[in-house]
């Protein structure tokens, strides 16, 4: 059943919260002219109780990593650890303002300062700054520094930036923001950049390359090492989008492989929860010698032990956004690494590469595997035999619903046609991975004897598929 | 600890179906000397240890259980209702991810839907997006707009906008060599001034910023300056304090093309800065410059009414290098913690915490007056912030506050230099007349301690 909107359900004189009256006498409190105020406020006027009902009735309409298996290739969708929920509503955490005098808030900005060292740990960039609210919001921070650090030696003219075809949206949209053209290199057979291509492509107007590591195929390139030679033998520099951070904690370090800045989602890598799109934290690190470009403040530890901020970065690139940081979500993180330790931290990348494997083993019979060396902890399968026979990835996603699953992650990478990427990170049971499996497995059985059962999915939701066409032609974005 | 169930029998099971003896085979592609380097982190702890080692830092912070506060400056405490956080701690919620699978995320789509309707009326605006990562980003954010939707470049702000957002802006703004032009503050006697921004309009204007009220608390009429902006085809963007549009004249009822502000205020702790709520509303013609993601209603094919995420074409998935923005997700559960509030607080509600505000925050700045060796600087008519001149700087002024438990105003003379010794001197609903009262005291003895008068 769908649930009705809050102006639907509302009713003049209905109340949800009561407020104390003027607790402060106000005669002789000058009033504000009319001109100045507003002429009627239109909102909803709702109980507390049909206020909790409704948005209970709307949770029961949305599916988490908390309702089940959820395999979105790229966004490590892993279990949430609820400890941290009760951590960051500490009142010591949520109840503290930015700007109290940094004496009163010391337990804080310690913890923004051990996470950013943690964080320089298990990268191996030390130079750190949990400023970005996301990591789209990282990978412009980070590309604005490498900006700043070419103009800073005279190379402005190095306008240019390779970005591999396979790679997100949004590093191309980053490049655009911050002034860059982009040029795309392509991937070989074996979902490696291709190391021709990278050479011819490359020459002295090329400001670096963005490149996700393990890729967005879920494969480690085989060409990192000549990648991180050819690019800096050029004079740019390798930006490293972290969105698969997961497959390398404990098992490699992005600074390690010749990753010059890069932006870490917490919300993926360090088990902040998504919150339906937010808010998440795209820490960016780098190597020390882009340390003076990160934007101010730091968190920094003074000579005496005490914490504080640290605005005196010669080269900053400036603010990126109000405040320090998405606080809330870094509580989280740290709050993840302590528990985990190093240990922690290695059992993670391991095992979600061998789930991811164990998956890409079970299914590679009945769907296409175009990349089929070992994955890491995500790997990418094509509808194509399937859409030879009238029925789409589309379908198939749509059907995985009726299936109780939620789907992966659909139409990307761009480079395979009815591309299905999958993710079962780490914090999956055998269990649920066979019964995963087994669906697919179905499900391809009835591509093949009675292919209108996957077309017509889902069945089983509160709503079918959606007329995302009409919603386009004809917006309708507010009631 | 770690939340990883797999047992060293689901792993022998699952590397005999790989074909692998073990997992080193699978990391064998990397290079081998970056391969399992050793990681100097604090060793782990159980969630009992964890718990209580983490609560001592917190318990190392004053907070606002503990202290009274008189600090906003673009982030309030302000009353939290506690079916907010009951209902954010649903994990259906807060453990889902962006809605691409509509199906089964109708729960997130129809809470952003309605916080974007809330946000529309609460603005006047036409249209608004599921929202930013915080004020500042949408404010630099809004100047893209403005700049892609009349073709020119340069941005004229106000002085009085939020010191932290200008900065935003001119990191934004500076890959483009885009230029900047800021109107002057300064203080004339016991008043603050600030430099005519229609005198600094041109034909290269893309966008006049103003904040009401402004960084300073101050509430000013705007219909002659949007008037002029217009005039020089220009858009105006208007930066909001959410809370304050209980009671004062809205964005669209000035005639502002954009309007941003922080949404925090609305339901959502100070939590030391983040994560916050980037608010960004446009008229219908600016639509296709939005950045950011839509929630749209449609209906599905037997006709029941649902939700997507539409005009995705503006977007980076679809556009990449072309999109309006790079932006991917947004700040979804703190919007939806906003949905909530302003359900629950309706019109009338907000309307009356605005007033609470404001009563307070003049009460204060009565009783404040009154005390010999301060000076409550004229900037108009106020919200619920205003300038105080002290007679120390305001550093020493609020460690001895801190003493007695009070959590003293923002000293503006970092970002004002000419409002040396002031302090901005915040109320909210959340403020007793016992705590502003004691705050007066306490200052007076201050202004005791250190011999008196200006």
């Amino acid at each position: 059943m769908t649930e009705p909107l809050l102006s639907e359900i509302s009713r003049p004189g209905r109340v949800g919260h009561h407020l104390p009256t003027a607790g402060v006498p106000t005669e002789g409190i000058e009033e504000l002219p009319d001109d100045l105020l507003r002429d009627g406020l239109d909102l909803p006027e709702v109980s507390e109780n049909e206020v909790v009902r409704h948005f209970v009735h709307l949770s029961a309409m949305n599916y988490g990593v908390d309702t089940g298996f959820y395999p979105l290739g790229s966004c490590t969708m892993k279990y949430n650890p609820k400890i941290s929920e009760e951590i960051a509503r500490f009142p010591g955490f949520s109840a503290i303002h930015p700007y109290q005098p940094e004496e009163s808030a010391q337990g804080a900005l310690r913890l923004m300062y051990e996470l950013q060292e943690a964080l320089g740990e298990i990268s191996g960039l030390p130079a750190v700054s949990l400023q970005p609210a996301a990591g789209a919001h990282g990978e412009l921070t980070g590309v604005m520094m490498i900006r700043a650090y070419h103009h800073g030696h005279g190379n402005a003219h190095r306008t240019r930036l390779l970005i591999p075809d396979s790679a997100h949206g949004t590093n191309p949209a980053t490049a655009t923001m911050c002034g860059y053209s982009t040029v795309p290199v392509h991937s070989d057979s074996r979902g490696n950049v291709d190391v021709e291509a990278l050479k011819s492509a490359i020459d002295d107007h090329t400001a670096g390359m963005m490149l996700t590591m393990p890729n967005t195929l879920g494969l480690f390139d085989e060409n990192m090492a000549a990648i991180s030679e050819i690019v800096h033998g050029a004079g740019a520099l390798l930006y490293g989008d972290g969105a698969n951070l997961n497959a390398l904690l404990g098992v490699a370090k992005p600074g390690d492989l010749g990753f010059d800045v890069m932006h870490i989602n917490l919300h993926k890598t360090f088990a902040t929860p998504h919150g339906g799109g937010g808010p998440g934290a795209g820490v960016v690190a780098a190597r020390d010698f882009l340390g003076d470009y990160l934007p101010v403040p730091v968190a920094a530890r003074r000579s005496d032990g005490s914490y504080g901020l640290d605005y005196n970065l010669p080269h900053t690139i400036g603010r990126v956004r109000s405040f320090y940081g998405s606080f809330g979500v870094l509580v989280r993180a740290y709050a993840y690494i302590r528990a985990l330790g190093a240990e922690g931290l290695r059992k993670v990348g391991e095992n979600a590469i061998i789930n991811a494997n164990y998956l890409r083993v079970r299914l590679m019979q009945a769907y296409d595997l175009p990349y089929s060396r070992s994955c890491m902890h995500e790997f990418v399968l094509s509808a194509k035999r399937q859409k030879a026979l009238g029925v789409r990835t589309l379908d198939i996603a749509k059907r995985l619903i009726d299936r109780g699953f939620h789907p992966p992650t659909v139409y990307f990478p761009l480079i395979v046609e009815e591309a299905m990427m999958v993710e079962p990170t780490e914090t999956e049971t055998k269990e649920t991975l066979d019964s995963f499996a087994e669906a697919l497995l179905q499900i391809s059985r009835e591509v093949e004897e009675s292919p209108d059962v996957v077309k017509s999915a889902p069945i089983t939701t509160v709503v079918g598929r959606l007329d995302e066409v009409t919603a386009a032609r004809q917006p309708r974005l507010h009631w | 600890m770690d939340f990883v169930p797999n047992t060293d029998q689901d792993r022998a099971e699952m590397l005999r179906t790989i074909g692998v003896d073990s997992v080193d085979r699978l990391i064998d592609v990397v290079p081998e000397k970056a391969r399992y380097p050793e990681l100097r982190l604090p060793e782990p702890l159980t969630e009992m240890e964890l718990a209580a080692e983490i609560r001592s830092m917190a318990e190392q912070n004053a907070d606002a259980l503990h202290y009274s506060y008189f600090l906003g400056a673009g982030s309030y405490q302000h009353y939290l209702p506690a079916a907010i956080s009951q209902i954010l701690l649903r994990s259906e919620f807060y453990t889902s991810y962006t809605p691409y699978q509509p199906e089964v995320s109708q729960g997130v789509l129809q809470a952003t839907f309605e916080f974007q309707s809330m946000i529309c009326a609460l603005t006047g605006m036409d249209v608004t997006n599921a929202s930013m990562y915080d004020g500042a980003t949408a404010m630099a954010e809004a100047a893209l707009m403005a700049m892609a939707a009349t073709g020119r470049c340069k941005a004229v702000v106000s002085g009085a906008v939020h010191p932290e957002y200008r900065a935003v802006l001119q990191t934004y703004m500076q890959t483009r060599n885009c230029p900047v032009v800021t109107s002057a503050i300064r203080r004339e006697g016991g008043r603050v001034v600030e430099e005519r921004l229609d005198t600094l309009l041109d034909d290269d204007t893309a966008c006049v910023i103003v904040q009401q009220p402004d960084f300073l608390g101050g509430v000013h009429d705007l219909a002659a300056l949007v008037e002029r902006t217009h005039a020089a085809g220009a858009l105006f963007i208007l930066s909001s304090d959410p809370i304050s549009l209980g009671m004062l004249k809205s964005p669209g009822e000035w005639g502002a093309d954009i309007a941003v502000g922080e949404g925090q205020g609305l339901g959502s702790p100070m939590a030391f800065g983040g994560p916050y709520l980037g608010l960004l509303a446009c008229r219908d013609r600016y639509i296709r410059h939005l950045p950011g993601r839509l929630v749209g209603a449609t209906h599905d094919h037997e006709g029941r009414r649902g939700f997507v995420l539409t005009l995705q074409a503006r977007e980076q998935h679809i556009r990449r290098e072309k999109a309006t923005s790079n932006i991917c997700t947004s700040e979804a559960l703190v919007a939806i913690g906003a949905a909530i509030y302003m359900a629950l607080m309706g019109p009338g509600g907000l309307r009356q915490v605005a007033r609470l505000c404001y009563d307070n925050a003049h009460y204060a700045a009565r009783q404040i007056a009154a005390l010999e060796g301060y000076r409550v600087l004229e900037t108009g008519r106020f919200f619920n912030e205003f300038v105080v001149q002290c007679p120390a700087p305001p550093e020493e002024v609020n460690r001895q506050l801190l003493d007695v438990g009070i959590v003293g105003g923002y000293d503006l003379s970092g970002a004002y230099p000419d409002l040396k010794d002031c302090m901005l001197m915040c109320a909210t609903e959340i403020n007793t007349r016992a705590q502003i009262d004691a705050l007066a005291g306490a200052l007076r003895d201050v202004a005791a301690s250190r011999g008196g008068a200006l």
